[in-house]
């Protein structure tokens, strides 16, 4: 099996995610308006977005390529993928909750806090799936197409497993665009 | 590849996150105003000990590959600790103190053990028990 050479964790963007993670603290500790809300948007948006383009375009465009075709692509994608999620994942929920606080929106007094309820019901189930499944599977793929001779079926299996939590993520995801547009629509 | 019979580490690992994922929900939809803390506590034990178990059943696994076990958990705890600080930075700059500072930062430790052995585990199973050299001479071949 042809493999390009890659690195599971790609060291070039970890400065780039201790800088985010930098941004998020300043953001926190400041508790200014705009630098949570930016930090809520771009987050939110880009986990919403990844979740929604890789279960919905890319998984099916995986499912159907050549097997070698599908390494060389899972072996650039998914390394980046390592690195983009979980920091997403948390600047969107420190951030989020940040904001929460500022605005007045966690109050259980709040018109609207069942909304923020299922928001996180939302989230938990997404970041049961993504966590329990996806995650493991991504660096498990990747661990397994490092070896000198991986098993094809192996690296099937794993990249299934990828495709379809991939799927199940942008399906909750609608949900969190139904929320967050309620939301900030009042 | 030989087939392993293993415990079910993914499948109670992830019941265990749901509990977690339960607790914090509860809390989250409380505070900041005073919060029942019963079945925040009840969660975060079924949880706890889900851990537990499922680190004792891997433990007396025959034939599992420890070493790459380790070599992955490590990482992905340092990982998971830095996104549970945030997490904690968060409800600690919000003014959460007390039992409910307490029950969310065991939750916290929880999560960022939970991941961890997940993510290792299903690296792990997958690989062939090795000797130390092996691993390593393995690793820089293909780096």
């Amino acid at each position: 099996m042809e493999r390009p050479q890659f690195d599971i964790v790609p060291r070039a963007g970890l400065p780039i995610v201790a800088v985010v993670v930098v941004l998020l603290i300043a953001a926190i500790e400041a508790n200014k308006l705009w630098p949570l809300e930016f930090l809520h948007v771009v987050g939110g948006a880009t986990w919403t977005i990844i979740d929604l383009f890789l279960g919905f375009v890319l998984g099916p465009i995986i499912g159907k390529l050549s097997i070698p075709a599908r390494v060389e692509f899972t072996t650039r994608l998914m390394p980046k993928m390592v690195l983009i999620m979980p920091t997403a994942v948390a600047v969107t929920l420190a951030a989020g909750w940040q904001l929460a606080t500022h605005l007045g929106t966690n109050q259980t007094s709040y018109a609207l806090h069942g909304w923020i309820v299922a928001s996180y019901i939302v989230v938990g189930v997404m970041a049961v799936i993504a966590l329990g499944l996806l995650e493991p599977a991504n660096i498990a793929v990747l661990t397994e197409l490092k070896k000198p001779v991986p098993n094809p079926e192996v690296v099937e299996r794993l990249m299934k497993r990828f495709i379809y939590t991939a799927g199940a993520t942008g399906l909750m995801q609608v949900a969190t665009l139904v929320i967050m547009t309620k939301l900030s629509s009042g | 590849m030989r087939r392993r019979t293993l415990p079910p580490v993914t499948q109670l690992g992830m019941l265990s996150l749901a509990f977690i994922a339960a607790a914090v929900i509860y809390m989250a939809a409380h505070l900041p105003e005073r919060v029942s803390l019963g079945p925040a506590i009840a969660l975060l034990a079924l949880s706890a000990l889900l851990l537990v178990v499922n680190v004792v059943s891997l433990s007396r696994a025959d034939g599992f590959a420890w070493r790459r076990f380790l070599e992955v958990a490590r990482w992905a705890l340092l990982a998971y600790v830095i996104i549970a600080s945030l997490i904690e930075f968060v409800f600690v700059r919000n003014n959460t103190s007390g039992s409910p500072l307490v029950v969310l930062t065991l939750c916290l430790v929880v999560f960022a053990l939970d991941v961890p052995v997940l993510i290792a585990f299903t690296v792990a199973r997958y690989d062939e028990p090795q000797p130390a050299a092996a691993v390593g001479a393995s690793e820089r071949g293909s780096a």
